[in-house]
């Protein structure tokens, strides 16, 4: 049989990630195809009760590495543990995640492997693990295999589907021993100071409205708030926007920000540089609001209008909220 | 204090990039090359730290064919004291082999200061620096927005979702930059000129052992066709409508 395919699962404070669901059930069809077990591993601090969540999504094995050590994330801690259930595997997964792509570039050189980082799509062919992602941020894609040893990679957020969770499925815990030495945990999060505003993560976020130049200004984006808003959503902002301080940068989507793939992105006053379509052309739905007809942005556009911001954007904010009452 | 900060030769991010006639490498074709733009904010923080440290010693060093030697010498043009081209010797290099490489050639020397981009806008692989840093033994914070030094000890801001992470580590240590670090300066034209008579240090870059292999390049799968739903805000209950009943997504 071959070896299992492992998961790593996060968690901040108890509670488990959507993107990891969405891993771990991922996790469940390359375990079928390959006829492999599921192995969802986890760690941090009073989880143990909690991680039985993790045998919903398919896992034939949860292992949890509880202890107060944990409770902050720890890169080369969590490393150990991970790497230590990894050896004989065929997989290991993590979620594309701040922590899932730091964490899995430490676990694969302890493994003295590589990370597919950010795949949108797993599949087995003649036995072997393909895994594509996206690279040059989304200009191409490259499909990549390993010559031995476990395929570690991490998954993009909002790309694979999470199963509908069996409460049924009895868990199979299993304890982890902490074998991590004192040297791991020179790297633990001391503290995380929470974000002023409790804004959706853009990559993580399935619907997003971004503003460009079109804008004219840091004053009107209540106008991309609250269309953000009214449709549950992430903010996004173009290159331009965020190089002329109207917006923070980690709101920035493109070659040089983030890359996303929400099931809608709606462009607002953004013509559409390649760096920008490079960011968010495998969204599902792309909208676009310019007032240049010849905007790049409506080349890749699912739907688009022509027209001012200014008066579309409170227009379709109002006809969203209508809908939504 | 002894900084090294890894860098990379990229194309351009404005490049249009088609996969090659072998399905593997991309179509050189007009491409134009760069100093990748996070590894720009690790060179320009390595700079900083030796200008506030008052002493100190920025080693540049990049992997990579002949043209690399340019980019180093584009980060010595800001300011950095020399250079060390790790040439490449291997075809079907990998992250792991390349940070093996890195590793191999960095364990004698001494470092306080570890830096990188946390990643290369071409392969897009954001675990160099990780991987790098656990082969050297060295604790590593990645992704940086802000890295404050006092004395021996460094404070290193990590954005995460919803928040914040602060991380404090004992030097040496490794970082990755992040968008936001601070603004890199440019080039003076008395810096290229010094930059041209600074030390380049060039060997063959170790071997390593590659485990992931590329199988293909491909282009983006195509967008569906582009509809314009109409003009202004009259367009609006037009597109609603599709949103929700073509869409479905609102």
């Amino acid at each position: 049989m071959p070896g299992p395919v492992v998961v790593f699962i996060e968690q901040r404070d108890g509670k488990f990630k959507k993107a990891c669901w969405e891993a771990l059930s991922e996790g469940r069809r390359l375990a079928t195809a390959l006829g492999a077990p599921l192995h969802a591993v986890t760690a941090g601090s009073g989880i143990a009760e909690a991680a039985k969540e993790c045998a919903q999504y398919g896992a034939d094995a949860v292992k949890v590495a509880d202890h107060a050590k944990l409770k902050a994330y720890a890169n080369a801690a969590y490393a150990r543990i991970v790497s230590k259930q990894a050896g004989n595997a065929s997989a290991v997964l993590f979620s594309a995640t701040a922590l899932g792509k730091d964490l899995s570039g430490h676990v694969a050189a302890m493994l003295g492997t590589s990370v597919a980082q950010d795949c949108t799509e797993l599949k087995v062919e003649g036995g072997r693990i393909l895994a594509k992602r996206p690279v040059y941020a989304g200009k191409a894609y490259a499909t990549v295999a390993v010559k031995a040893g476990p395929l570690v990679a991490t998954l993009r957020p909002n790309v694979f589907k999470a199963s509908a969770p069996d409460a049924a499925k009895p868990a199979n815990v299993e304890n982890l021993p902490i074998d991590a030495q004192d040297a791991d945990f020179r790297a633990a999060v001391k503290e995380i100071l929470a974000s002023a505003s409790k804004k959706m993560e853009l990559t993580e976020a399935n619907v997003i409205v971004a503003g460009g130049r079109g804008m004219k200004g840091a004053e009107h984006w209540g106008l991309i708030t609250d269309l953000a808003t009214a449709l549950g959503g992430a903010q996004g902002a173009s290159r331009a926007v965020v190089d002329a301080g109207w917006r923070p940068h980690e709101e920035q989507v493109g070659q040089t920000g983030k890359t996303v793939s929400p099931t809608l992105y709606v462009a607002c006053g953004i013509s559409g540089a390649i760096q920008h379509l490079a960011g968010m052309s495998s969204s599902k739905y792309i909208v676009a609001i310019n007032k240049d007809p010849d905007a790049p942005i409506f080349k890749v556009a699912n739907y688009g209008i022509v027209g001012d911001v200014f008066e579309v954007l409170p227009a379709l904010t109002a006809e969203v909220k209508k809908l939504r009452e | 204090m002894n900084i090294v900060v890894c860098v990379k030769r990229v194309p351009d991010s404005s490049a249009r990039i088609k996969p090659g006639a072998d399905g593997k490498s991309i179509d050189p074709a007009g491409v134009e090359f760069v100093l990748n733009p996070y590894d720009e904010y690790a060179v320009e923080e390595g700079l900083r730290i030796k200008e506030k440290a008052g002493a100190g010693e920025v080693t540049v060093l990049a992997l990579g064919g002949p043209e690399s030697a340019e980019t180093i010498r584009k980060a010595l043009a800001m300011g950095a004291d020399k250079g060390i081209h790790l040439k490449e010797t291997a075809p079907g290099r990998d992250f792991i082999a390349t940070a093996q490489a890195i590793a191999a050639d960095l364990k004698p020397r001494p470092v306080d200061v570890l830096l990188f981009g946390n990643r290369a806008i071409d392969d897009d692989g954001a675990q160099i620096a990780a991987e790098t840093a656990t082969l050297l033994g060295l604790p590593y914070v990645g992704v940086v927005t802000k890295l404050e030094l006092n004395g021996r000890t460094a404070t290193a801001h990590r954005p995460i979702e919803g928040g914040v992470e602060v991380v404090e580590v004992a030097l040496p240590a490794a970082f990755s930059a992040q968008k936001g670090l601070n603004e890199p300066r440019f080039a003076s034209l008395k810096g290229i000129m010094a930059a041209k008579k600074k030390p380049l240090e060039e060997k063959p870059a170790a071997a390593g052992e590659p485990r992931m292999e590329l199988v293909k390049l491909d282009s983006p799968p195509a967008r569906p066709a582009p509809r314009i739903v109409g003009n202004g805000k009259d367009a609006v209950p037009a597109l609603v409508k599709l949103l929700r009943e073509e869409a479905k997504v609102i």
